[in-house]
């Protein structure tokens, strides 16, 4: 429809806002439920196809990713790297820079923190160790997403295919520094030393979850707080809506590029330090849990929000928390918690889509 | 005078509307609208913005459906399901923004929106060009690149892919409002040989003296409904004076209500600025000295720009589009670095300051991009209001926005400057260009303002809003400011303005007092011949 149209029927729209904001509220309610139910049933027609028993399988699922206490607390224990890369991710994502090297970036963050831990822990106190290596994390993430910055900053070079190409060195190098520097002779396998458990980050209260969670939930909304309610948000935003405009607002695009890609691999680096001070306390050579890749989407289902991503990470953490040991007992591949995801976003494409179709028949 | 062309009358109308119905909520946008379009005629529709022309047009081309009444296409009854349905009935629509693909070749432009199993038959597309070429009368290159093209050009290839397919219907909306006078001209006589081959024309506009001008009729709308026709018979036996008269008449209701858009209309183009007497005996308040720039490709290399403005001074810059007047009004604002000469505001040198403290030091740019660069349109229109104090007080405190405050001087800058928006937190998309216009104008205006560019201020506006537009570039003036406009219309210009320099090919070619006969003048000068 054409603007001018479009600017009356906006005029004279009104109808009760509280009715309409009641409105809004189911509409949004039902586009983020309706494609997780279509998914749930298109995955139950695929676990069918397999020869299982669907029901069996949610079951499980929710059982051990939700019910169980033990599976509880795993999965809030698992939300803490997502949250903490979804934290970066939104800040970048808000600010137009497409940040897909979260893996490298995190990888790398956490071999350091794997590292460092240990060595600091024979003389420092657990807190300074913990804060240090929290700083550390933190900064090699940021340091691997320089060369990536300067170049997008400085000639325009596509972030996406840079910061992905980092990330497959990142994670090479990850592996080396496991293999070769930092590899603890004491082990059969290659990996580095192991942090005391009892060096680890604390517990909260009687759980296995660890206070890294809290502090993930923490960043979270301060993103969301920074991203909505500053003028550091604001600038980054007005910058990845319309990079033009933000240079004909005087707007300084290159400290703010920097700046954003500083912020997220940051983020990201803290949630690799997390992961390692708070579960695992060493880094195997090969592992790589490859969050990043899994995260972005759900960051897409959030339309970059802050709060929303808090539930979709947690419905996600069930998911594979639970999915891991209904694919055990079952005999599903435990890949398909990927597949369920997938399908998930093809229903959220067609559910946005339908809505976008029935608005434009409204307003016509 | 419209020549007349030879049509049978009693054939049936290439294109006819009866009784159409169109209701948005809230607002009936088409009431009761009858109206044929004529093969061999060229159907001028005049209105306001919100008069209902584009809505009608929208359905014509297929992208919206009335609640009631038929489209007949040859006599046919018909509904339009879908713009490519509108192409297949032989109705072509030329929108206001060129929708070509910028990075393909003119024919590869042409060739597109065949069935995607069909093979690219190139001789047969550039036989077919060539036939359009000689009918048209215009010389295009089929190898070039439509980026390349100037906006004229561009047009010009938007009509041929609208009639490539055999289209009998030509819809023009609003299409010169982005053309040169010549690529008016130029345009009119494209209409005119199509008018001669038997192609039905609707065209849109603003502007009575193209109406006069290129219309065989004249149809005119007023909030949704038709309120005057003046077919072909009658418009042959009036004068340019008494068609002026009657159209607004029609579109402005009964004298009574003739308000100051009536009297644009009619001064439109031959009011010359009062010669405001301007002192510029003293110091100049900006000066432009020697200023160089250099430019990417697609650009125009800024030489050796010079001028100096003085306070209350209207110092316009006139020249045809594309010669530099976008790269040097970056250049004042601090988005394109000099490369060489000096900008100097007042006492300050701004030549390597940066846009932010070129700001506040009182240098104000409106750019002619309006949702290109000068706004972010998902964002809303208190925010748009403020793009440019982003951080500071009292809007931000330490960092934090104050969305009260934020949205309290929206509020208060809608009232102030009249911007027609449901609400400040509307995205500043949806609303009309004119509206848009009144957002950077209500954000530039303060009295902290020294130096004022405006680039192409009226450029897309209906007459009510390229009014305000102007009496406000005056009022600006007047306060002191040094105000600079850049406007491809010498129409604007001479209202407007105390002098007007012509740019041409990245220079400066001369400055002209804005007195009698200066046209003729600035014609020299824009057609590239050096002068004093």
């Amino acid at each position: 429809m054409t603007a001018e149209a479009q600017q009356d029927v906006n005029v004279t729209a009104g109808g009760g806002p509280r009715r309409s904001a009641w409105r809004d509220a189911t509409t949004t309610a039902l586009r983020v439920l309706l494609p997780v139910l279509l998914a749930l049933l298109a995955g139950a027609l695929i676990i069918l196809a397999l020869g299982k028993d669907p029901l069996t399988y949610y079951e499980y699922v929710v059982q051990r990713g939700l019910l169980s206490p033990t599976g509880f607390q795993a999965t809030v224990t698992r939300t803490a790297p997502l949250l903490l890369i979804a934290a970066g991710l939104i800040v970048a994502f808000r600010a137009g820079i497409w940040n897909l090297g979260v893996d490298g970036q995190f990888l790398l963050a956490a071999v350091v923190v794997a590292a460092l831990a240990p060595e600091l822990i024979v003389f420092l106190p657990r807190w300074l160790t913990v804060l240090l290596c929290f700083v550390a994390g933190a900064l090699v993430g940021a340091i691997w997403s320089l060369l990536p910055a300067f170049l997008k900053a400085r000639h325009g070079v596509n972030e996406i295919i840079t910061t992905l190409m980092m990330s497959f060195l990142g994670i090479s190098l990850a592996n080396v520094l496991v293999k070769i520097p930092f590899n603890d002779p004491t082990t059969t396998v290659p990996q580095t030393a192991t942090l005391p458990v009892a060096d680890r980050l604390p517990r909260l209260f009687d759980t296995t979850v660890h206070a890294g969670v809290i502090l993930a939930l923490v960043v979270v909304l301060l993103v969301h707080l920074m991203m909505t309610r500053t003028a550091f948000g604001l600038k980054l935003q007005i910058v990845g809506a319309n990079p033009r405009a933000a240079l004909h607002a005087g707007l300084n695009i290159t400290g703010l590029t920097f700046a954003t890609f500083a912020l997220s691999a940051g983020l990201t680096g803290l949630g690799g330090a997390v992961e390692i001070l708070g579960v695992w306390g060493t880094v195997r050579a090969d592992w790589n849990p490859a969050y990043g890749l899994l995260v972005i989407p759900l960051v897409f289902l959030a339309r970059f929000n802050g709060i929303a991503v808090i539930g979709f990470v947690l419905f996600f953490a069930v998911l594979m928390i639970g999915g891991e040991s209904a694919a055990r007992r079952l005999d599903v591949p435990h890949f398909f918690v990927l597949v369920l995801v997938a399908l998930l976003l093809m229903f959220l494409a067609v559910v946005e889509y339908l809505d976008h179709r029935r608005r434009q028949s409204r307003v016509d | 005078m419209p020549q007349v062309a030879q049509v049978d009358r009693n054939a049936v109308p290439a294109v006819a509307v009866e009784d159409i119905v169109k209701r948005f909520p809230g607002v009936l946008a088409n009431d009761h609208v009858s109206l044929d379009f004529e093969k061999g005629e060229i159907h001028v529709l005049l209105g306001e913005n919100g008069a209902g022309k584009s809505t009608l047009i929208g359905i014509l081309a297929g992208m919206q459906q009335p609640d009631s009444g038929t489209v007949r296409v040859n006599g046919q009854v018909i509904r339009i399901g879908s713009p490519r349905e509108s192409l297949q009935l032989g109705i072509g629509t030329v929108f206001q923004h060129v929708l070509l693909v910028r990075s393909l070749t003119v024919l590869e432009n042409l060739m597109l929106g065949g069935p995607w199993w069909s093979r690219l038959g190139r001789h047969e597309a550039l036989a077919r060009l060539m036939t359009f070429s000689e009918t048209l009368g215009v010389v295009i290159d089929p190898d070039a690149e439509l980026g390349r093209l100037s906006l004229g050009q561009q047009q010009q290839v938007e009509i041929i892919r609208a009639l490539w397919h055999g289209g009998r219907v030509l819809i023009l909306d609003e299409p010169t409002s982005m053309l040169t006078p010549a690529g008016v001209r130029e345009l009119g006589q494209v209409m005119r040989r199509l008018r001669d081959q038997g192609v039905a024309i609707i065209f849109i506009t603003h502007k009575l003296k193209e109406a006069y001008e290129f219309g065989d009729r004249i149809s005119i709308l007023r909030l949704g409904r038709v309120v005057g026709d003046l077919p072909k018979a009658r418009l042959a036996s009036m004068s340019e004076g008494d068609v002026t008269n009657e159209v607004i008449r029609l579109m402005f209701g009964p004298t009574a209500t003739v308000t100051g858009d009536a009297r644009a209309l009619v001064h439109e183009g031959q009011r010359r600025r009062r010669a405001v007497a301007v002192d510029r005996s003293g110091e100049p308040l900006f000066m432009v000295r020697d200023v160089s720039a250099s430019a990417r490709p697609g650009e125009t290399v800024l030489s050796n720009v010079a001028f100096d403005v003085w306070p209350g001074e209207v110092f316009g810059i006139a020249g045809v589009d594309g010669n530099g007047q976008k790269e040097l009004a970056e250049a004042l604002a601090g988005q394109r670095p000099v490369a060489s000469g000096r900008l100097v505001l007042g006492d300050d040198d701004l030549t390597t300051l940066g846009i932010g403290a070129r700001r506040r030091l009182g240098m104000r740019y409106i750019t002619d991009e309006r949702l290109g660069e000068g706004t972010v349109g998902t964002h809303s229109v208190a925010t748009n209001l403020l793009v440019k104090e982003i951080g500071l007080p009292p809007y931000w405190w330490r960092g934090m926005t104050r969305w009260k405050q934020v949205r309290e001087h929206a509020r208060d800058k809608i009232e102030t400057f009249d911007i027609r928006t449901p609400s400040e937190q509307t995205p500043i998309a949806r609303l009309s260009g004119g509206n848009i216009q009144k957002v950077l104008l209500a954000r530039e205006a303060s009295s902290e303002a020294r130096v004022v560019v405006f680039n192409k201020p009226t450029y897309g506006l209906d007459l009510h809003n390229t009014r305000l537009a102007r009496e406000r570039i005056l009022k600006s003036a007047a306060s002191g400011i040094a105000t600079i406009v850049i406007s491809t219309e010498l129409d604007e210009l001479t209202e407007l303005c105390d002098r007007i320099g012509v740019m041409s090919q990245g220079r400066l070619r001369g400055i002209v007092d804005n007195t009698e006969g200066a046209e003729m003048r600035l014609g020299v000068l824009m057609t590239g011949a050096d002068a004093a």
